[in-house]
């Protein structure tokens, strides 16, 4: 940990019309270290980064990169000066190999022919540096989140870069491929590498990083060495306030069973037998690693894959969530993983986000929809949810991930479910909306609504759960009950088939 | 008053901005009234070349021209908000039209296509476009949504067969493929008769038809389930399933309504053109497609306005007819508009991108 500062931001300033963004923000990143960039969604970290891959132009302070001056148009040229980034929502072409995709626009060439040899074999080998086990050719599309999230980091790898940014990367990544990440990073960080490391999760950062710095509504709040700081001590500085729990007190007690699956096998994923009951008023866990078939059982029975066998009972009585304007009928509700992808429509305003659903009850006559009304309830939920908007006019995709997906469970709420299907429900979201949309999750049980909700984060389910479903290789493999269970036995039930 | 009080509040904030951010708050304003500001500077540039321009007999003839094209537009607008296009629409106004005009014909036309026709009632014949409409689009919507096909090969599929369809339909009866004319006033009357003239020019009644099925439109669009749905598939397909949106209904829904609406615009061309072929309606979808893009009916998906239709359709009007009341030469008039298209929806364009 000597003096040798790679990347140095200083002052930065950026504002938007009627928002100062950033507010004279430095940042010093040395090589060979982690360096942890912490602060709630929209204190500044990303327009920061933004800042420095010429994104956004920044108002007025100077980027040194090793002591030069540097302004890069664009990330293409910072990659030149290998200065890269990961993203967390990943922009790739999909449709294309993993191969194409780290060597797009700069193909090794063989006179005018795209060299398409040494491309695969070069690839192969910056993987067997990595310990990646992923084929070349395969297309970006078959593979899952955690995979092109791998190939993603081989790019920046492949282009030698020195400085690396990862927004997030553990976002969607199980923790055996977290580990993986990690081990990744460490052999970056001992090449001399200096690398920024964005993220909400405490305990990957206490463990990672090198230095922290934090950052609350566009300002630096503090840099420290991470041997000297605790979780308590870093929300404290993100927050600005104490928040003594991250988990809000229990509520609900569970009442009779609600639900009931049995033998639930999947045709086309590796969902296989999977039986259990809810009861009402009670939240339901279920955990695994990437793969297990968390999502696929959601989806199962909210009718959205086709089912192989098994049998649904609500109250005794078999149902059949043929799709998902049948589930909805019989009175659940899906808050999907990818919220972009399939649960906001981004172009369109809050309100018609959050009324999407239920428009049938807004009917008068045949014909007509109550406007008054809608405008009403919608407005109604957005104070109760918390939202953090101008108005419902505004479109939803202009919001931050923890207020989307408040609006997605008001679109739920409207449809007035008696039990929430909840697919990994505060991924992307910062410490503070975390703790509110399990505040949500809590008065919903509460006020006499079963939840089963999916998610990677083990201190979540431990937090917010009555009882936690441990998946394994599509199979359930245990059932634990949340007060008095350990990670550890989750962990070794998780990869009982796996 | 709400409006009111919105306008004095950005007015005193407009004033405390400072000079910077004035001019990008100009910027942008012009951008995103573009538009508009386009249309004023057009009108008043020809109105001085040619003040006979802004006479009430050039204005009505604006209109109408307009209003004929705007069912169509408005039709197209649906299949554009989900993403799609409609290449059939031309060539289903023209279908339409020779029906109607050859179910239509007076009794003692000499080139009368059914001879031995009895006078049939102009609403049957309207129920009739109507359906032949309605059936083309459904099942535009229908190949859309269930072969998973994009609209624009469906209708490139579709606008051939329909081409095909006409053909033939034309060698029917005494018809040799001739164009179809001798129109039965019933039918005339009923579309170009006027009962209101405005400065000794009447306005035709299809101008009303034009605007009351615009009224219906608009009602869709905002105050439907219908309406709601399409820009929710429009918008992300996926989540409009998850949320139980009958997605393919929706879809072959917004294809079937825009069949209708190519029914009545042949049902209004029929009588306005007087003499039907093969090629009434080539290229019409054309000009909708460049009436809705410029009026910001975005490919983008889920983005659109029954006011931006009318918008976009008037605009392109405008143009057409000043360039004409210019003399400016036809070849021109083709770059003219072309340009006009690009440039229109390349501001367009800009609204919707991330701002940086």
């Amino acid at each position: 940990m000597e003096n040798n500062v790679l990347l140095e931001m200083k002052n930065i300033s950026k504002s938007f019309p009627g928002v100062k963004a950033l507010d004279d923000v430095t940042l010093k990143v040395r090589g060979g270290t982690v360096h942890a960039l912490m602060g709630e969604n929209g204190a500044g970290k990303s327009t920061l980064m933004k800042c420095l891959f010429g994104i956004y132009s920044k108002d007025s302070g100077k980027i040194l990169l090793d002591g030069e001056e540097v302004e890069f148009k664009n990330s293409k040229e910072a990659l030149r000066h290998g200065v890269a980034m990961v993203h967390q929502e990943l922009n790739q072409a999909l449709k294309r190999s993993v191969a194409d995709n780290i060597w797009l626009g700069r193909y090794p060439k063989r006179g005018p022919f795209v060299a398409e040899k040494k491309m695969i074999s070069e690839t192969e080998e910056i993987f067997k540096k990595l310990g990646i086990k992923i084929d070349p050719t395969r297309i970006m599309s078959t593979m899952p989140v955690a995979q092109r999230q791998m190939a993603e980091i081989a790019k920046a790898v492949s282009y030698d870069a020195r400085v690396i940014v990862f927004d997030e990367p553990t976002s969607s990544l199980n923790d055996k491929e977290a580990e993986q990440l990690f081990e990744i990073i460490g052999m970056l960080r001992e090449k001399g590498t200096a690398i920024i490391y964005i993220s909400h999760k405490m305990e990957e950062i206490l463990r990672l990083s090198d230095e922290v710095t934090v950052m609350r509504d566009g300002r630096h709040i503090a840099t420290e060495k991470a041997e000297n700081l605790t979780m308590e001590k870093i929300i404290k500085l993100m927050v600005g306030r104490e928040i003594k729990n991250r988990f809000p007190e229990k509520k609900n007690t569970p009442g009779e069973v609600l639900f009931r699956v049995e033998n639930l096998s999947s045709l086309h994923s590796n969902l296989k037998g999977v039986s259990f009951e809810l009861k009402k008023s009670e939240i339901v866990g279920v955990a695994g690693l990437d793969g297990a078939g968390r999502t696929e059982l959601l989806e199962n029975i909210f009718g959205l894959s086709e089912r192989s066998g098994g049998r649904l009972y609500l109250r005794g009585k078999e149902i059949k969530n043929k799709s998902a304007r049948d589930a909805i009928a019989n009175g659940f509700a899906f808050v999907t993983e990818e919220r972009r992808a399939s649960g906001i429509f981004g172009i369109l305003n809050i309100r018609d986000n959050m009324t999407v659903s239920s428009l049938r009850k807004y009917k008068v006559a045949k014909f007509w929809l109550d406007s008054r009304r809608m405008r009403k309830e919608t407005e109604g939920l957005i104070s109760s949810l918390r939202v953090k908007t101008p108005g419902q006019e505004t479109k939803i995709r202009s919001l931050s991930g923890g207020n989307q997906q408040k609006v997605i469970f008001g679109r739920w709420l409207l449809t007035e479910p008696l039990i929430l299907l909840l697919d990994e429900p505060t991924r992307g979201i910062d410490v503070g909306a975390k703790y509110e949309i399990y505040n949500v999750i809590g008065d919903l049980a509460k006020s006499g609504k079963s939840v089963i909700m999916v998610s990677s984060e083990m201190p979540e389910l431990l937090g917010v759960c009555d009882r936690i479903l441990v998946m394994s290789g599509g199979r359930l493999s245990g059932e634990v009950d949340a007060r008095n269970t350990t990670q550890e036995e989750i962990m070794t039930l998780a990869t009982k088939y796996a | 008053m709400e409006k009111n009080r919105i306008f004095r509040r950005r007015f005193t904030e407009y004033r405390e901005m400072t000079p910077e951010d004035k001019r990008r708050y100009r910027r942008e304003f012009f951008m995103n009234n573009a538009l508009y500001i386009f249309l004023v500077i057009v009108i008043v540039a020809i109105a001085i070349y040619r003040p006979r321009f802004l006479s009430p007999g050039s204005l009505i003839n604006i209109v109408s021209l307009s209003a004929a094209n705007l069912p169509i537009a408005l039709g197209i607008a649906g299949a554009i908000i989900l993403t799609g296009t409609d290449l059939s629409a031309g060539r289903a106004v023209g279908l339409c039209a020779c029906v109607a005009a050859s179910l239509l014909q007076f009794g003692g036309y000499a080139n009368k296509m059914f001879p031995n026709l009895p006078t049939i009632p102009v609403f049957a014949v309207i129920l009739l476009v109507l359906a032949i409409g309605s059936v083309i689009g459904a099942i535009n919507g229908f190949c859309t949504a269930k072969f998973n096909l994009h609209p624009f090969i469906v209708t490139l599929a579709t606008q051939l067969i329909i081409y095909g369809g006409l053909l033939m339909y034309l060698t029917l009866g005494t018809n040799n493929g001739q164009s179809i004319s001798g129109l039965d006033t019933s039918y005339t009357e009923f579309i170009n008769g006027s009962f209101l003239s405005v400065g000794g020019t009447a306005i035709p009644n299809f101008v009303w038809y034009s605007l009351i099925i615009t009224v219906i439109m608009w009602v869709i669009w905002n105050k439907t389930t219908f309406g709601k749905n399409m820009f929710a598939v429009g918008s992300n397909p996926e989540a409009a399933h998850v949320s139980g949106v009958n997605v393919s209904r929706t879809i072959i829904l917004v294809f079937t309504l825009a069949g209708a609406l190519y029914g009545v615009t042949g049902f209004i061309e029929g009588a306005r053109i007087g003499s039907n072929s093969a090629s009434t309606g080539l290229n019409y979808e054309l000009d909708a497609i460049a009436a809705c893009v410029i009026g910001g009916v975005s490919f983008v998906g889920g983005i659109g306005k029954i006011r931006g239709v009318i918008m976009g359709v008037v605009l392109l009007r405008i143009i057409f007819v000043g360039l004409t009341f210019l003399s400016v030469n036809q070849n021109m008039q083709y770059i003219i508009k072309g340009l006009i298209i690009l440039v229109a929806c390349a501001i367009d364009m800009r609204k919707y991108l991330v701002r940086k």
